[in-house]
């Protein structure tokens, strides 16, 4: 067992973990921030996207030990003030998301998307998400929701 | 008096979805976010080979691992519950929750283990050792038909699941088939296409996998399971059944269902064996499902090889069709397997007025995953089928496919309209359907677009394609699992409105379009609603979503059950009114007399009153509940018309969709933003069937494609912008109006976008390439080769 000190979503925690435990599993077993799902086990679905450090990843392919000093950000922690994030309401009033399973990973990349182009065309912001899958919504509304987003800040 | 603020009408509003505050700030509660207490973790050990006998199975390091509860085998799982039921009247091989000797398809499941959490349980899988003597693995399609190279069960020679059904015109009730009039068809006919297709095998990949979590209590004899699932209250029946507990005994959660497209109406082998397993050790235990897990673990789609013969007049006026379907199920009936292929034939008819037309089926068992119900199930087939042959008679005879079509539409002043196939058309209006379509993508301006990009030496072709769908299934008489669906509606005391629904949505936005409904109906704000679901103890009786039935059936059993509730409440609100109750209206909170609209009493007020009714008007029992049960006498049958435009690259073969634009008529439109919705993400996996998807086995029986590193999902990149444009022609068979769209996008697309891909590459001589359009078939055609 290690130790790990991570600052999550702004509050600093710590946990007892394996080596091998993944960091997607720390912060939803042992921080109860279930808001990351897993949707695959080849980091190819982007379901369990956070911030690591300010930049988007795939907390699948990441061991906790591996995040140990880092500062982490989760869907649970994107509105402030209790003001959703202008990607959360653009998701809302957009309709980009059915299901709701790849919603909190598909609003983490497009965070880091929206900080590397703020103002990004239709192609920019489906190659941005092209790392996140997502069976319902076809993508329309989810680029629709992107750039209501982009539009906004 | 201050102004009553009046409420708008909600019903065809874009209303954003009430779910979705809790999903985009990851507050949702999926399957795999219960935890209860002492909750153990299992994991299945799965066969990696496609068929054998189990030679040795030896779980005794696994038990012996620290952190394992316990260790079961095939055998000893069979002492606890029964074989696996399935839900429909044919014939079907025993089959054992866990493998008790013999394995028939890679992931079959051989032992189950139950440890401390989630990596203990899959150490104890990896310390199990299993020796096979394998067995030939049935593979290919029509060789297992003659039994070769193996009988894959005893009690099915030639691994024939289903002998050969028919149906169709000159075939009886008893399926006894007469062939004049489809002889006389063909005889009859100047042309006639031939072509056999492959409507290849897909896998569902609902981006949350499936899951279970079963916590038995030994001290009230009760079972309490959550399970990734569109239907709770038939999971609650069959497990209730399989562990020879009473119904009232189980009590079934869907939470949030993380998409399910079909592939979680089954009732699995994984929910059986939580159940039994919680019930045996007195543990709550949980599965959830890996990725590479449920590529074999959870049922495939589609997978229905289908030879196709068309008769026609040289005019391009069909004069009969013959469909020969043989259907590769996998190594096993589940619950509606057998049923799927059956409505590809049902839909043989299409959108066509043909005179003479005879389907037949045979399913067959491989070493395969089973497969099951996948968004269209059984109609994106039939659809493929025939739209495809529709093409090929226009290329035939050198008619624009518009207007081959065109010539053969069921007129509108025909419906209800019985086909050849045993069914009843609703309502319709096909040829309007294509007039839009063809009006909104500039049919005649796009002809002219390829030509000119052919003229570049660009290789560009467009295709087009109808569509009519089986929604809103259906009457009890067509489905085991009776075919209507229950609705609960309370006034509460302080007027607020409490629905509780059978249908248990995975994204739909029942929370929504059905508040919009019940705030309309009462004329209250859509902030008073509560739509409660997927919780047999909350919701008396349902049964479930699939085949795009939530509103047509869910949502006419809700008004049903609230026009009970608001015919009670005016009881109760007339003596108050000093008015009839037919008299009074529901409207902005109030109820009032008709046309003194200030005389009102508060609906809350009357709600009030009917809880501590004094006085208790004659002949009332206090209290605002009703309950529902919505029985439709018939289907609903959607239609609409899809044109896309695709373009291949010359060089690599890789075709690129360039538009694509939908007319879709779902009847009645209760929230035009969801159903917007649900075309797109049937679109996007009708062209992901069409382009990209493919579930491919290899002689052996391994899949190749078993993960998302190997099957191509698709991905945002690989669509333009949908156009869409919304017809709407109501059905009679409820008094919504509303047919269902849940599965319609997956039926044009998938034939439209052949169309344009064979269509860019007639320059080559195609007439036909099976999905899917994998470049390097493609860039074989460019190289001169056969596809």
């Amino acid at each position: 067992m290690s130790q790990v000190a991570i600052i999550v979503n702004g509050k600093a925690r710590k946990a007892d973990v394996e080596p091998r435990m993944l960091l997607v599993h720390v912060l939803r077993e042992q921080f109860n921030l279930t808001g990351t799902h897993l949707g695959c086990d080849t980091s190819q679905c982007g379901a369990c996207t956070v911030l690591v450090d300010g930049r988007s990843a795939k907390s699948c392919t990441i061991f906790a030990v591996q995040a140990d000093g880092s500062e982490v950000t989760t869907i649970e922690g994107l509105a402030t003030d209790g003001q959703l994030h202008p990607l959360q309401k653009g998701f809302w009033d957009a309709h980009g998301l059915q299901c709701g399973y790849c919603t909190p990973g598909m609003i983490m990349s497009a965070v880091t998307l929206l900080r590397d182009t703020p103002d990004p065309t239709e192609a920019q912001i489906r190659e941005g998400i092209a790392g996140n899958l997502c069976r319902c919504t076809g993508y329309q509304h989810i680029v629709d929701a992107i750039q209501l987003a982009a539009g906004r800040r | 008096m201050a102004t009553t603020h009046v409420l708008p009408k909600l019903v065809g509003q874009r209303i954003k979805r009430r779910e979705d505050p809790r999903l985009i700030q990851g507050r949702g509660t999926y399957v795999d976010d219960v935890k209860i207490v002492g909750m153990q973790h299992i994991a299945f050990k799965r066969s990696d080979i496609a068929h054998g006998r189990i030679r040795r199975l030896d779980v005794s390091v696994a038990k012996a691992l620290e952190g394992v509860e316990a260790v079961f085998t095939g055998a000893q799982l069979a002492e606890l519950i029964r074989p696996m039921p399935i839900g429909t009247p044919f014939p079907s091989p025993t089959h054992r929750a866990i493998a008790v000797d013999v394995v028939r398809y890679v992931g079959e499941a051989v032992a189950v283990v139950v440890a401390r959490d989630r990596y203990v349980a899959r150490d104890a899988v990896d310390a199990i050792v299993v020796e096979y003597e394998p067995l030939p693995a049935v593979v290919d399609l029509e060789r297992a038909m003659t039994g070769q190279p193996a009988v894959i069960h005893a009690d099915f020679p030639n691994n024939i699941a289903l002998p050969q059904i028919a149906s169709g015109t000159g075939v009886d009730a008893s399926g006894k088939a007469d062939d004049t009039k489809i002889d006389q068809a063909f005889a009859a006919a100047d042309v006639v296409i031939s072509q056999r297709m492959v409507n290849q095998r897909l896998v569902p990949n609902a981006m949350e996998p499936r899951g279970v979590v079963a916590h038995y209590e030994p001290g009230k004899g009760s079972l309490t399971m959550w399970s990734s699932t569109q239907n709770p209250h038939i999971l609650r029946s069959m497990v209730a059944g399989m562990l020879g507990l009473g119904e009232s005994q189980v009590r079934a959660i869907a939470p949030e269902v993380g998409g399910g497209f079909g592939a979680k109406i089954n009732i699995y082998a994984e929910e059986y064996v939580a159940a039994a397993v919680s019930k045996a050790l007195g543990l709550p235990v949980k599965w959830i499902e890996e990725r590479t897990e449920a590529f074999v673990a959870t049922t495939h789609g589609r997978d229905i090889l289908g030879y196709v013969d068309l008769a026609a007049t040289k005019d391009g006026k069909v004069l009969g069709l013959k469909l020969r379907l043989i259907a590769d199920i996998g190594a096993y009936n589940m619950l509606l397997t057998a049923a799927i292929p059956t409505l590809t034939m049902l839909m043989a008819n299409a959108t066509y007025d043909i005179p003479a037309i005879r389907a037949t089926l045979v399913e067959v068992f491989t070493n395969k995953t089973p497969t099951d119900a996948y968004r269209g199930a059984g109609r994106p087939e039939a659809t493929y089928f025939v739209e495809r042959a529709m093409d090929m008679l226009a290329a035939e005879l050198r008619i624009d496919p518009a207007e081959v079509r065109r010539r053969n539409f069921i007129p509108s002043d025909k419906f209800p309209y019985a086909t050849q196939m045993g069914a009843v058309y609703d309502s319709g209006d096909y040829e309007k359907a294509l007039d839009v379509a063809l009006a909104a993508a500039g049919w005649e301006a796009l002809k002219a677009e390829r030509d000119a990009a052919r003229k570049q030496g660009r290789l560009v072709g467009l295709g087009l394609s109808m569509y009519v769908e089986v929604c809103g299934v259906g009457p009890s008489a067509s489905l085991p699992t009776g075919g209507w669906e229950h609705a609960q509606v309370t006034v509460e005391r302080d007027g607020r409105i409490t629905a509780a629904t059978g249908a248990s949505p995975h994204g739909q936005g029942n929370e929504t379009t059905f508040a919009q409904m019940l705030a309309d109906q009462f004329g209250v704000p859509l902030e008073h609603v509560t739509i409660l679901h997927g919780d047999t103890a909350v919701v008396k009786q349902g049964i479930g979503t699939f085949g795009s039935r939530s509103q047509a059936v869910g949502g006419t059993a809700l008004v049903m059950a609230g026009a009970r509730v608001k015919a009670k409440m005016a009881k109760f609100a007339g003596p108050l009114l000093e008015a009839h109750e037919a008299d009074l209206v529901f409207e902005n909170g109030i109820i009032s007399v008709k046309g003194l609209p200030t005389s009102g009493k508060s609906f809350k007020d009357v709600a009030s009153y009917a809880y501590v009714p004094v006085p208790l008007p004659e002949g009332l029992e206090p209290g605002l509940s009703e309950e529902a049960f919505f029985e439709p006498k018939n289907n609903t049958y959607p239609f609409g018309c899809h044109i896309s435009m695709v373009e291949v690259d010359r060089q690599t073969g890789e075709p690129r969709l360039l538009k694509l634009v939908a007319v879709d008529d779902a009847g009645t439109l209760i929230n035009p933003l969801i159903v917007e919705g649900q075309i797109h993400g049937g679109l996007a996996q009708g062209i992901g069937q069409a382009l990209i998807e493919e579930a491919v086995y290899d002689e052996q029986g391994q899949l190749l494609t078993g993960s998302f590193m190997d099957y191509a999902m698709p991905r945002a990149t690989d669509f333009p912008r949908f156009e869409l444009q919304a017809m709407v022609t109501p059905t009679p068979v409820n008094p919504l109006g509303a047919k269902g769209v849940g599965e319609a996008g997956t039926l044009g697309s998938t034939p439209c976008l052949v169309a344009a891909t064979v269509d860019a590459l007639r320059e080559f001589g195609v007439k036909h390439i099976d999905m899917s359009l994998r470049p390097e078939k493609l860039w074989r055609i460019i190289q001169g080769g056969r596809a």
